[in-house]
């Protein structure tokens, strides 16, 4: 039994490989040993080795154009966090990767190989695998239940075969415990854990079941800052474990201490990719917020409403503050997770 | 390793009776027990072999279509042509052998062909528009209500089928759908050991099997299942080609035990269904519950129903007892469901 605490790459691998053994003789239909055998086929690269590669990707569709001029990259062992407002093309920038939509501009490598996905099961094949809001779970269902949901292994012939229980409970406690969660009882319905435990269920599936990427599509958007917390750690742990993860947010706070790399979008371009290096938590806030946008509309306000206004007030002390970055500081503190930096 | 077997010794923690309150079924058993012993204490032949033959033959083929509807309900749907479905049947047997002279097993697997067929019909009506099934099987229902009456009457000019045992071979179904067995002075009918027969399969397929997962999750919540690779409408067509295969279980059990059908047969035990099913712990909304909780509400129902006789009560009350016993299960049901969804 492959132990909880993930060592080096090397024991990982090798207890992937013991898994393909057990789980293709025990699964349920040829298509599905298939399945599971290409997306486990996908060892992880060694920690900084880019999986995804995009340069110049754009997506028109008809005459609108949704996304242009993007240029990342996801690396194994590394978050990319893609910042930016609402309508500012992060689902377009999503849909391309997760194989929902096909790029019209630019490239789209991974592992170095230019790819146009035209669906996610293209993307799960390569090992890119998407996390959405909803988390697909089903409430009253125990845990383990809902993590083998779909895939689920069997065992025995006929009118005897049978989901194989032990190895499902095991597998799934298992493999949560690699995730960092000691769940008492795999057995209770997934409803009574919490939006983040839930939330990480649902990308320790992914995992599992061969994801080499994972897109987290606004993870912590509707979680509290206690619950933001809690899937911030496990990101940082899926980045551990050698996982390339890209983290779609409009949260500066929760993006920085996490991120090893920023791209940000705004009106569907790209307004820059730094590595962590490169850019401060001031300078990220200043951007998302749109510092100079932020300037005119006060000057606006303050001419209509007059600058006694509330709301006038409120928007210059915001701009202020992303300038001196005081106030800001202090949110941090309070809404940093207690993330172990590697 | 030592944090794995940790994490085992505290699970082993719950005790047997602890697991036991956990489950759906475990009001619908209280209650039986209950029934049980306040009918056996009150009248004199009630617990006896006799007594319980009968009681256990009224609950026998309520039982297999509470267990069928169940899981259909457990899936998230609901079939109201399933009382309709039993006479429907019956019906077909009946009128293709007595009136058409059609050898008995063919007449019986043409109703078979046929009640599948329905139940085909209804699910995939219910997939493909999307409409509560509530709605479709309500609409089926009265499609079958009108053939068994109107088509009964018009085919053989009666309403009921007449000459069964005159048919040739019939003592071969009858044996496999209508024998007895009689123990002490008590007896006993094939229909419980289908009833035995089916609540098992019906166990182990939602319990063990890859299709049983399937069921609890397009019931609990049938987008998050598409997500994650469920087959949705196979699934959900199936359940509803089960009830209607056990629909038609049952119109064999009724045919061949008093060898006659009557062409309003099962009209109104739709709801008895139902009820039977939310007594043994499922909820109306779906995702949740069980097929032996289901079996303990249609021995709720055959207890009352002859208990009531025997006590030389007014048959009526049975129907005041059953509207009781459906707000019992449905408010305790709503408080487990609240239980089970809420986060700690």
């Amino acid at each position: 039994m492959s132990t909880p605490t993930s060592g080096g790459t090397d024991e990982r691998v090798s207890a992937t490989g013991k898994r393909v053994g057990r789980a293709a003789r025990e699964w349920a239909t040829a298509q599905a040993r298939a399945e599971a055998e290409a997306a486990r086929g996908n060892a992880l690269p060694s920690p900084g080795t880019p999986i995804i590669e995009v340069t110049d990707l754009g997506k028109s569709y008809g005459r609108v154009i949704a996304l242009r001029g993007v240029t990342t990259s996801v690396r194994a062992g590394e978050v990319t966090c893609v910042l930016g407002d609402n309508g500012a093309g992060k689902s377009t920038f999503i849909k391309i990767l997760a194989g929902a939509h096909r790029h019209s501009e630019g490239t789209f490598e991974v592992d170095g190989v230019e790819q146009h996905l035209d669906s996610p099961r293209d993307a799960l094949t390569l090992g890119i695998a998407t996390v959405y809001q909803d988390l697909a779970v089903v409430p009253l269902m125990p845990v383990w239940r809902n993590f083998f949901l779909g895939s689920e292994p069997v065992r025995g012939r006929g009118p005897l075969r049978r989901l194989d229980r032990e190895f499902m409970k095991r597998t799934t406690r298992d493999e949560l415990l690699k995730m960092g969660i000691d769940l008492r009882d795999v057995d209770q319905p997934i409803g009574t854990l919490s939006g983040g435990e839930r939330q990480c269920v649902a990308i320790a599936r992914a995992v599992y079941f061969g994801a080499r990427v994972l897109i987290l599509d606004e993870p912590t958007a509707a979680l509290g800052v206690k619950q933001s917390g809690v899937v911030l750690k496990y990101i940082a742990k899926a980045r551990e474990r050698g996982l390339g993860v890209v983290f779609i947010t409009h949260n500066p706070h929760h993006a920085y201490p996490v991120g090893d790399r920023f791209m940000l979008l705004r009106r569907g371009r790209s307004i820059g990719d730094y590595a962590k290096s490169e850019i401060t938590l001031d300078e990220l806030t200043s951007m998302m917020a749109g510092g100079a946008e932020l300037e005119s509309l006060a000057h606006e306000l303050a001419r209509d409403m007059g600058d006694s206004s509330p709301v006038v007030a409120e928007l210059k002390a915001d701009v202020e503050g992303d300038h001196e970055a005081d106030r800001e500081a202090d949110h941090v503190a309070d809404a940093e997770p207690d993330v172990e930096s590697p | 390793m030592s944090t794995i077997a940790a994490a085992d010794e505290r699970v082993a923690r719950t005790s047997p009776l602890g697991r036991l309150m956990k489950r759906p079924e475990i009001g619908a058993l209280v209650a039986a027990v209950a029934i049980f012993v306040f009918f056996a204490v009150t009248t004199d032949v009630f617990a006896t072999l006799s007594g319980s033959a009968t009681w256990l033959r009224s609950a026998s083929t309520i039982g297999i279509m509470a267990v069928a509807v169940a899981m259909l309900m457990i899936g998230g749907e609901f079939d109201l042509s399933a009382g309709a479905m039993t006479g429907f049947a019956g019906l077909v047997v009946g009128i293709l052998t007595t009136e058409y002279g059609l050898n008995v097993w063919l007449a019986i697997l043409v109703s078979l062909a046929l009640a599948l067929a329905v139940g085909f019909v209804n699910g995939l009506i219910v997939m493909r528009t999307g409409l509560p099934s509530f709605i479709v099987t309500l609409g089926t229902f009265f499609v079958l209500q009108g053939i068994d009456l109107a088509g009964t009457k018009a085919l053989i000019g009666q309403v009921a089928i007449q000459g069964m045992r005159n048919v040739p071979f019939y003592d071969q179904p009858q044996k496999l759908f209508g024998s007895s067995m009689e123990i002490g002075r008590g007896t006993f009918y094939v229909s419980i050991v289908w009833w035995v027969a089916v609540t098992a399969v019906a166990t182990w397929v939602l319990m063990r099997t890859r299709v049983g997962n399937w069921v609890f999750a397009v019931g609990g919540a049938q987008h998050s299942s598409r997500q994650v690779g469920v087959p949705v409408a196979k699934t959900k067509i199936g359940l509803f080609m089960g009830t209607a295969g056990c629909g038609w279980l049952v119109g064999m059990l009724l045919l061949f035990t008093t060898s006659t059908v009557q062409s309003n047969t099962g009209v109104g035990q739709e709801f008895v269904y139902i009820i039977c099913a939310v007594v043994g712990g499922c909820l109306m909304t779906g995702g949740y519950g069980s097929a032996i909780g289901a079996a303990l509400g249609a021995l709720i129902y055959g207890m009352a129903n002859q208990g009531i006789v025997y006590a030389g009560w007014d048959n009526n009350w049975l129907k005041a007892f059953l509207g009781v016993m459906l707000l019992t299960a449905v408010l305790l049901n709503e408080w487990v469901r609240k239980r089970a969804e809420e986060a700690r």
